[in-house]
C-alpha cells in the first residue's frame, strides 16, 4: 500500500463514520435544535462525546513491567511475543567480588531499561525508548556458586538433567554459567537489551549460546490466548497459575533461604520433524497430543480448558485419549509435579537440504526441578506420541535469585546472607 | 531521571561543603567533623557545589594510563557554577577537557578554559565525544563494576563528592593532544582493554 492509498482510507474511515453517526444519532437525539444551532460547537460537543478512547498509538511500545520487587519479573508475567535466551560462561578469576561487580552493572541496567530509559552507557540510547514490556530475568548455573565459594548455598537440583532416553542433546545449546531471559513485545527491544546487557559483561563473561523465540505479535490475538506452537498445536493449556499455586514456582522464606522470592529455569530446545508432522492427518495429529487443532480442547470435551476425560472410551471401546497422548504422559498422579511453562517457538535458517529448522525453546519455571520436572520428562520419555516428532537437542538448568528492591542488586540474598 | 546513585551525590553535596566550610575555618578537613557542627554555617552563604548535582556519573573502566569520567552536571540555583578542577584518588593527574577538530579536521581533547559552566537552572553533559573529566596517570587497574569517587572543584572552592561506577566501554577513544609536559602520554590510546584503534598517529 503506497503512502497515498494510506492517506486515502484512514481519514475517510475514521471521520466518514463519526459523521455518520453525528447524523444519526446526534441529530435525532438533539432534535432540530441542533440543526438550528450548527456551526463548530455542536458538531465539536457531538465529536467529543462519540470519540472513543482510543489508547495512544504506542501503548503496547510504552508499557512497563516493574523490575523491582521481591520476585523477578519475567516468570509469571504475562509472555511478551518475542524472548532471547542468553546463557554465558564466567571468565577465568571471576569471582565473589567481582560477581557482585556484575550483579550490580546488570541491576542498574535492567532497572533502567524496563522502565525505557537508556543504560547508563547505552550509546544507542534512542533504542532504549520503547520499553514494550521489556523483562529481564537473571538465572545462575553451578558454576556460580563455585566461583563465588558458596557451593554450600548452590540448589541441589542446580545441575544437568538426568540424561533421557529421547535426548539428542548438542552441546551448542547445553547448560551456562548465567543465564539472561530477555522478554518484550517488540524484537528491537530485545535486541538492543541484549547487546547492552552482554557488552557490559564482556570483561565477566562470553556468551555461551543465544536462542532466539516468538509468539504471536503484541494486537494479533487476544489477551490470555494460549499459544500455538509451529506444530499447530494449542501448546500451555493447563498451565500453574502462580496466583492460585504460588509454591509450584516460588521459594518461601521457609523452604528457599537466600532462595525465598526466586525459582529454577529449565530451558530445553525441542526441534520439531515439520517434514515427518506433515505426513500425519488431522486425526493423528489431534491424538498424538489428545486435544483438537481448532480451540485446544480435550478430544473428551468441548472446550480448551474442559478437564480430559481419561477414562472415556469410544465405541469401539478404546480410549479415546490415546495411552500415549501427550496430555495423559504429561501428567502424574502427584498434583505436586507441575511446573509454569513458558515457552517460546524458534525458526532458524535450515542447513543444508532441510526444508526448515523449527522447535520449541521449551522454558518452565518450578520451586524444584528434581521433584517437579524430572518425574514428568521421565515419563514423557518412557512414552509419548510427540517423541515422534520432536527431540530435544539442548537443555540447562538454572538457579533463578529472588527479585532486587530499591538500592538492592540482583543475587544480594545469595551473594550477601 | 535520577538514580539511587546521584541521589547519593546528591545528600553528599551539601555535607561535602560544609565539610569545606568547615576546613576553611580551621578545622580538620575530615567529612565527618564538617558535618557534626556545620548547622549554623549552611545558612550563610551559597556555595556553588550545594546547587551541583551529577546525574548518571561513569568512568571509562580501563587497566592503566588514562580514562575519563561522564555524566550530566544540573546546577540547581538561579546563578551559574563553574566548574573548575576535579580530583580523585585512582588518578595521578586529573583535567577538565573538551573535544575539539584540531587544523587537521580529527577530534582531539585539550584542557577547557575556564572549566565547566553549568547554566543557572541548566545541565552541562559530560559525555564521550564532548567534554569529559580527564583521568590520567591511573593508579591501578579501574574494573567494571566498581565505585569510583571524584571530587568537582568549583569556581567558589567548595567540593561535590560524585560516587561514579565503571562500565565497560569501546568509545571515548579521542586522541589526546599532549602538552609539552607530557610527552609520556603521546598518543596513548585510552582503553587498553581494546586493540588498536586509533584514528590517525
Amino acid at each position: 500500500m503506497s503512502a497515498d492509498d494510506e492517506r486515502d482510507v484512514r481519514p475517510a474511515t475514521s471521520s466518514g463514520s463519526s459523521r455518520r453517526s453525528f447524523l444519526r444519532g446526534g441529530a435525532a437525539a438533539l432534535g432540530g435544535a441542533a440543526l438550528a444551532l450548527g456551526g463548530r460547537s455542536a458538531w465539536d460537543a457531538a465529536q467529543a462525546a462519540e470519540a472513543p478512547p482510543a489508547p495512544p498509538a504506542d501503548a503496547d511500545g510504552q508499557a512497563t513491567v516493574p523490575f523491582r520487587g521481591p520476585r523477578q519479573a519475567g516468570v509469571d508475567t504475562p509472555p511478551q511475543s518475542f524472548a532471547a535466551f542468553v546463557a554465558l560462561d564466567l571468565a577465568d578469576g571471576v569471582d565473589r567480588d567481582a560477581l557482585i561487580r556484575l550483579m550490580g552493572i546488570w541491576t542498574d541496567d535492567v532497572d533502567r531499561l524496563a522502565a525505557g530509559r537508556a543504560g547508563l552507557t547505552d550509546t544507542e540510547p534512542e533504542l532504549a525508548q520503547v520499553p514494550a514490556r521489556l523483562t529481564v530475568t537473571l538465572g545462575y548455573g553451578p558454576a556460580v556458586f563455585t566461583a563465588a565459594g558458596l557451593e554450600d548455598r548452590r540448589p541441589s537440583w542446580l545441575r544437568p538433567l538426568p540424561a533421557f532416553e529421547v535426548d539428542r542433546l548438542e552441546d551448542r545449546w547445553n547448560d551456562g554459567d548465567l543465564i539472561l531471559q530477555v522478554c518484550a513485545d517488540d524484537e528491537v527491544t530485545v535486541s538492543h537489551a541484549v547487546r547492552l546487557l552482554v557488552k557490559e559483561a564482556r570483561t565477566f563473561t562470553t556468551v555461551r549460546w543465544v536462542q532466539r523465540g516468538f509468539r504471536r505479535a503484541p494486537g494479533t490475538t487476544k489477551p490470555g490466548t494460549t499459544m500455538r506452537n509451529l506444530m499447530g498445536q494449542v501448546d500451555g493449556t493447563r498451565n500453574v497459575d502462580t496466583g492460585v499455586d504460588p509454591d509450584l514456582v516460588w521459594h518461601t522464606d521457609a523452604t528457599g533461604g537466600w532462595l525465598a522470592g526466586g525459582t529454577s529455569m529449565v530451558v530445553r530446545r525441542i526441534a520439531m520433524n515439520l517434514d515427518t508432522w506433515d505426513e500425519l492427518d488431522r486425526a493423528g495429529r489431534e491424538q498424538a497430543v489428545g486435544r483438537r487443532l481448532a480451540d485446544g480442547s480435550p478430544l473428551t470435551g468441548t472446550a480448551e480448558h474442559d478437564e480430559p476425560d481419561l477414562e472415556a472410551k469410544g465405541p469401539n471401546g478404546l480410549d479415546v485419549i490415546n495411552p500415549i497422548a501427550h496430555i495423559r504422559r504429561a501428567r502424574t498422579e502427584n498434583a505436586a509435579e507441575r511446573f509454569l511453562r513458558r515457552g517460546y517457538n524458534y525458526d532458524d535458517a535450515p542447513g543444508p537440504g532441510e526444508l526448515s529448522a523449527s522447535g520449541l525453546v521449551f522454558v518452565t519455571f518450578q520451586a524444584d526441578v528434581d521433584r517437579q520436572f524430572v518425574p514428568v520428562q521421565r515419563q514423557l520419555d518412557e512414552a509419548d506420541l510427540l517423541n515422534i516428532w520432536t527431540t530435544p537437542i539442548g537443555s540447562a538448568v538454572f538457579a533463578v535469585p529472588p527479585g532486587a528492591h530499591d538500592g538492592e542488586y540482583l543475587g544480594q540474598a545469595l551473594f550477601e546472607a | 531521571m535520577h538514580t539511587v546513585r546521584t541521589r547519593t551525590a546528591r545528600t553528599l553535596a551539601p555535607l561535602t561543603a560544609l565539610a569545606l566550610t568547615a576546613a576553611l575555618a580551621g578545622c580538620a578537613s575530615d567529612a565527618e567533623a564538617g558535618a557534626d557542627d556545620a548547622g549554623t554555617e549552611q545558612a550563610e552563604q551559597g556555595m556553588q557545589a550545594d546547587a551541583l548535582s551529577v546525574t548518571d556519573p561513569w568512568v571509562k573502566a580501563v587497566d592503566e594510563g588514562m580514562t575519563a569520567a561522564f555524566g550530566t552536571l544540573v546546577n540547581d540555583s538561579d546563578t551559574d557554577v563553574v566548574v573548575t578542577s576535579a580530583q580523585t584518588d585512582v588518578a595521578g593527574m586529573v583535567e577538565l577537557h573538551e573535544v575539539v577538530t584540531d587544523d587537521s579536521g580529527s577530534m582531539t581533547m585539550q584542557e577547557k578554559d575556564g572549566g565547566f559552566v553549568v547554566p543557572a537552572g541548566g545541565e552541562h553533559e559530560l559525555a564521550p565525544g564532548g567534554d569529559h573529566v580527564m583521568l590520567m596517570d591511573i593508579t591501578g587497574p579501574i574494573e567494571p563494576g566498581v565505585d569510583v569517587s571524584v571530587t568537582l572543584v568549583t569556581e567558589d572552592g567548595s567540593e561535590l563528592e560524585v560516587t561514579a561506577p565503571a562500565r565497560s566501554f569501546s568509545g571515548a577513544q579521542e586522541e589526546y593532544d599532549p602538552e609539552s609536559e607530557m610527552d609520556e602520554m603521546d598518543h596513548e590510546d585510552m582503553d587498553h582493554s581494546d586493540h588498536e584503534e586509533d584514528s590517525d598517529s
